[in-house]
């Protein structure tokens, strides 16, 4: 049997890019990624792996420094958080109108406003329109299974799109986890070295980053939104063959209780697990309850949404960011709009929680879904809550 | 002029927008730029290649017999060989 | 045909056919720029890859679905030319080294404008060059944001009226002096940095080249005449670089670690009035104003004749301390 080892969740991040035979990384040190970047840097100078680590004088540098050598076909890693991957704002959605491949770990973490360097989703949600292939880790083994993973669907020739794997900051990356890593000739077989589409190289020379007139322009976009939506079917098609090799399923929306549920409670992230110990306490009391988790952010699994929440009565989004001034936070309000059409459908509430790394406990959930069950048995319509909000 | 072609469907971008053909934009034919032309006169040529160097479009060549001529597809007719030209053997001449 | 190693013989008539940067891209009449880029490129050769910030030469010559480069060419935004390059020099040593690309140098050549470098750029030049990365960065000075409509930029002469530093009645023109970005790369420990200009095409081909030779960073600064944005004759493109060398505005001088040397050599410099009044960017000038600027291109060609003159290579700075006292 495989052998489970307690790592910090950052290292072992950094670890499962070792298995992955990268050739170059660039990284910024950003709180809560540094972790990532100091061991992968250590991974690099003691030689485990033969790859190319620039340390480079910012966020933007780094996102071109990982695009340029993608262009290469070289396969290339980066990370970083919040003020950072605002930063690489600019750049992320070229990289996705150009096709590089880059896998990138964001340690989700508040965004300035005011300084706050713990752990909530508000630094990936402005990123949303980017044209990334986005997930959401739950805990340390997915941590490490998506990273593999990340490679695989970012390198896949119907996809050849960059890839973001979301962690929470702190709440994940720096709390210790039991861990299986996989086998690294299975590693190998799973994920073999990139083939890439076109390179930059004199045999063969190519123009990449051209210009875009308006009579083109809204083809190219065109394009690139079918490539995400498609890229979904890649992304089944690996976590099928994950599940092969390696014996844990990943879905695009997983459920905890929830196929006889009339409420059900939905969660991003680590804080998935908290909330299924608090589904638990609330059967106790006789609650029908359940949990839906989301772990495919772009591209939205609609099918695979609205099979789970259909027959409930009533769906709490939690969100850990705000979309101020207007409808709610960022997932409710895509939520809400997927479900706009839907014959069955359930009332939907919004939970505004665990900002800027604000303790989310059992209780908290529980309070929340009693309450919602409370106004959700009137049907009364609920604007977005600031749950916990002094005043 | 050849008309500049775009593509037809959003199926027929290449990703990422990248260009496959290197110096295609030859396509695309400049000379109509022009309201004057390049005109050698072979009998002070010294075939020194100076406005070969110094045109901005490169579209000045040697032709058989080692004297220098414009193409005249691509020439914008800026002047610059015949003004560099030391011993004054181009002269530019005024289109149409 | 190549290029002959022996640079002193060289001749137009030797120079490589072949063009990398061909006919057909959109630049303006006598656009300077678009000579440099064509030149560099015959001195660089087959085997490089340009990493292109945006600007006028990203724009003229990438038109979707053509393009004029027949070389690899990438472009991602405006202020990582550097950045880019960078990263394409780091994939092209891992894949090299791991086998998976043909075992053979391949230079990695950056290119911007001089907003692209000198301002918006500036943090990811620095940080390319402190890294030490085998590049060659070509900033390509046409004084201006040209492509955005002729806005001022660090590295716009004092003195110039543009659009952002109009001559108007209380202000006339730019008030600050061209930013020293050579200079600045000789401070982050360059071995090789180099000032150019498209009208001394022989002696701009032969620092591209002697910076392709280096193993580690490199930076030309080539000044390119825009007739466009300074308002002067498309014939005069060369004649306006020529000028602007030999008034003392703009020296062609190279650092080989440290050392500096002149390489087109001036014996007296003209006035500056003859390159400014061939330009309408300077045409509101008055002759106070001038005489102004004519002190301070004297001072700082003084300036640079002192380095010329008083500076070590920095190998011959490796022996025992107090070596000149």
């Amino acid at each position: 049997m495989a052998k489970r080892v307690g790592m910090e969740v950052g290292i072992a991040a950094a670890e499962a890019v070792g298995m992955c035979n990268i050739d170059m990384a660039a990284v910024y040190p950003i709180t809560p990624q540094s972790h990532i970047a100091e061991h992968l840097s250590e991974i690099v100078a003691d030689g485990r792996i033969d790859a190319e680590f620039v340390t480079v004088e910012s966020e933007h540098t780094s996102i071109s420094c990982v695009s340029g050598a993608s262009a290469t076909g070289a396969r290339v890693y980066t990370a970083t958080s919040s003020q950072g991957l605002l930063y690489m704002h600019e750049i992320l959605p070229i990289v996705s109108a150009m096709r590089l491949p880059v896998v990138m770990a964001n340690a989700n973490r508040a965004i300035s406003g005011p300084i706050n360097i713990w752990n909530d989703h508000s630094d990936i949600m402005p990123q949303r329109d980017a044209g990334w292939v986005v997930f959401f880790a739950d805990n340390g083994q997915e941590v490490v299974d998506m990273t593999i993973q990340s490679f695989k669907i970012a390198e896949d020739d119907d996809v050849m799109l960059p890839v973001c794997l979301n962690m929470d900051g702190f709440q994940l990356t720096h709390t210790v986890e039991l861990i299986e890593f996989p086998d690294q000739k299975k590693v190998d077989k799973f994920l073999p070295p990139r083939k890439p589409f076109a390179t930059l190289h004199p045999d063969n020379p190519i123009s990449m980053g051209t210009l875009g007139m308006p009579e083109i322009y809204a083809e190219s976009r065109k394009s690139q939104d079918e490539a995400l939506k498609n890229s979904k079917k890649t992304i089944l098609k690996v976590w099928d063959e994950w599940e092969k090799m390696f014996g844990r399923s990943y879905k695009p929306v997983e459920t905890y209780l929830a196929e006889d549920a009339e409420i059900l409670l939905l969660t991003m992230g680590s804080m998935s697990e908290t909330a299924e110990i608090a589904i638990d306490e609330l059967r106790k009391k006789g609650l029908s309850v359940g949990l839906v988790k989301l772990r495919l952010w772009r591209p939205f699994p609609f099918e695979e949404l609205k099979a789970a929440v259909k027959k409930a009565k009533l769906l709490i989004v939690t969100d850990r960011a705000v979309s101020f001034g207007g409808s709610g936070g960022p997932v409710f309000i895509e939520i809400k709009s997927a479900l706009y059409h839907e014959k069955e459908r359930p009332l939907v509430y919004n939970s505004i929680i665990g900002l800027g790394g604000r303790d989310v406990q059992v209780t908290d959930f529980m309070k929340i879904v009693e309450d919602a069950a409370k106004a959700g048995e009137k049907g009364i319509i609920r604007d977005y809550e600031f749950y916990g909000v002094r005043g | 002029m050849k008309k500049k072609k775009w593509p037809e469907t959003w199926q027929e971008m290449n990703p990422g927008c990248m260009v496959f053909e290197p110096a295609s934009a030859r396509s695309y034919l400049t000379g109509s730029w022009k309201a004057q032309r390049p005109v050698w006169d072979d009998s002070k040529c010294i075939k020194c290649g100076i406005c070969y160097i110094f045109c901005p479009e490169g579209c000045v060549s040697q032709d058989e017999k080692g004297f220098f001529r414009a193409d005249l597809d691509y020439c914008k007719g800026c002047g610059i060989c015949a003004h560099e030209c030391w011993p004054g053997a181009i002269e530019m001449v005024e289109e149409g | 045909m190549n290029i002959i190693e022996n640079f002193d013989l060289f001749a137009p008539r030797l120079v490589d056919k072949k063009e990398y940067f061909c006919s057909g891209h959109r630049a303006c009449q006598g656009c300077g720029e678009a000579l440099a880029i064509r030149l560099m490129c015959k001195a660089l050769g087959p085997d490089t890859i340009i990493a292109n910030g945006t600007g006028c030469m990203e724009v003229i010559s990438s038109f979707y679905p053509t393009t004029a480069w027949d070389l690899p060419w990438i472009h991602l935004a405006f202020e990582n030319a550097a950045a880019v390059g960078s990263g394409v020099e780091a994939g092209l040593k891992a894949l090299r080294r791991k086998g998976r690309i043909p075992d053979r140098d391949v230079k990695v050549v950056a290119i911007a404008g001089d907003g692209g470098t000198m301002d918006i750029g500036i943090q990811s030049l620095s940080g390319a060059m402190e890294r030490g990365h085998d590049m060659l960065y070509v900033c390509l000075d046409n004084e201006a944001y040209m492509n955005t409509g002729i806005q001022r930029s660090s590295g716009t002469p004092m003195g110039a009226a543009t659009t952002t530093s109009p001559a108007g009645k209380v202000v006339p023109g730019k008030q600050e002096w061209k930013k020293n970005v050579p200079e600045i790369m000789v401070a982050h420990n360059v071995p090789y940095v180099a000032t150019a200009c498209h009208s001394y095409p022989l002696d701009f081909m032969n620092k591209v080249k002697k910076a392709r030779k280096v193993k580690g960073p490199s930076y030309i600064h080539c000044l390119s005449v825009c007739p466009t944005g300074w308002r002067s004759a498309s014939e005069e493109t060369i004649k306006l670089g020529r000028l602007a060398v030999e008034t003392g505005m703009f020296p062609l001088y190279e650092v080989e670690d440290g050392k500096y040397k002149i390489t087109i050599e001036v014996d007296e410099l003209r006035p500056i009035e003859d390159y400014l009044n061939r330009q309408g960017r300077f045409s509101h000038l008055t002759p106070d104003q001038i005489e102004n600027i004519q002190d301070r291109v004297y001072q700082e060609y003084n300036k640079l004749m002192d380095k010329v003159n008083g500076l070590h290579s920095w190998s011959d700075l490796k022996y025992e301390w107090g070596l000149f006292e």
